[in-house]
């Protein structure tokens, strides 16, 4: 079981509220390697690397990374063609 | 409601430990105080941060095992070997200590008052916690609900006496399944499977909502097992952990 090591995006719900004005858990994201279309809870979260990783559950792309130093945060967005979420 | 819980901007806030209840041999259900709590959905979670003397930070996310009722909250934490973080609050915290959190978070795998159609849950060892937040939420409410809930043994169930408590209504179902030794009266042992899944599940065509939460391999066997005999695979939610 051990090689199974992520969780999901829902576990990214706290340290992307430090981030984003929305729930980002809940915004549906187009992933930029694959062009599969999915709720980002629905993501794979990969928390032991350096920040958090959260990858296309139909092809594995990195979707976002967040690392954070004791000085700044990273944000890195480039697995994503686009975020949806609605305007309410 | 959520909006409000959503909406604002999350600080980390100091809880005090009302209250520690031992639940099994590796899991501890920890009672909180907070003093700005602006309520939570069933099925939401928060971060736990801990601060070591040399300043070092670990953080990890527990989904809330209560439902909200104006007062504390709870979560039940399953001890990790070697983990960073849960064997402090399993085995050190106090009643009385401060411990820093931050939420609610999370707004995909909850339930909300006056969602339709009956709600099917699945959990895996501690991944029943949120579900009990998501029962504890609709008791009394009408909606039908059902609990397979996998454990390894008789010894593993957290919650037995709150789950006896509520599966005496007539709205809620609840069958424990036993994966490596069952108590006398059982036959059955083995992992959930197809079979068991059109036993004890809603039907497709019952409209329910299923949330699954496990250890990440249940939750992709169970949520494969489901689509498979024939569940809308929108319908259902999965919340994996490590």
């Amino acid at each position: 079981m051990s090689e199974v090591n992520y969780l999901d995006g829902n576990a990214a719900a706290g340290a992307l509220s430090e981030v984003f004005a929305v729930d980002l858990t809940t915004a549906t994201g187009q992933c930029n390697g694959c062009g599969q279309v999915a709720v980002f809870a629905e993501a794979r979260l990969y928390v032991d690397a350096p920040g958090m990783v959260a990858r296309c559950n139909g092809c594995e792309s990195v979707l976002l990374r967040v690392v954070r130093t004791p000085d700044d945060t990273y944000l890195d967005l480039r697995g994503l063609t686009y975020l949806r979420f609605p305007n309410a | 409601m959520e909006r409000t819980a959503i909406r604002r901007r999350l600080t980390w806030q100091v809880a005090t430990v009302a209250e520690v209840r031992r639940e099994t041999g590796t899991a501890r259900t920890i009672v909180l105080d907070v003093p700005d709590w602006p309520g939570h959905l069933a099925g939401q979670h928060l971060d736990v941060r801990l601060t070591a003397p040399d300043g070092y930070r670990a953080s990890r996310s527990y989904s809330i095992a209560s439902a909200w009722t104006g007062e504390t909250i709870e979560l039940t934490v399953e001890e990790v070997p070697d983990g960073e973080v849960s064997p402090y609050l399993v085995e050190v915290l106090k009643a009385g200590d401060p411990l820093e959190i931050r939420g609610p978070v999370g707004g995909w795998f909850v339930w909300k008052p006056g969602q339709e159609g009956p709600v099917q849950l699945i959990g895996g060892g501690s991944g029943v916690v949120p579900l009990r937040s998501m029962l504890r939420a609709a008791a009394g409410s009408g909606t039908p609900m059902r609990l397979l809930y996998s454990v390894r043994r008789p010894e593993s169930v957290i919650y037995v006496q709150d789950l006896k408590q509520l599966a005496a209504s007539d709205d809620v179902d609840v069958r424990l399944v036993y994966t490596r030794e069952a108590p006398a009266g059982e036959p059955r042992v083995g992992r959930i499977d197809a079979e068991l899944i059109e036993q004890y599940a809603f039907a497709p065509e019952d409209g329910a909502t299923t949330y699954v939460c496990g250890p990440t391999p249940f939750v992709e066997t169970v949520a494969d097992l489901l689509v498979a005999a024939g569940h809308d695979p929108a319908r259902v939610r999965t919340e994996r952990f490590g």
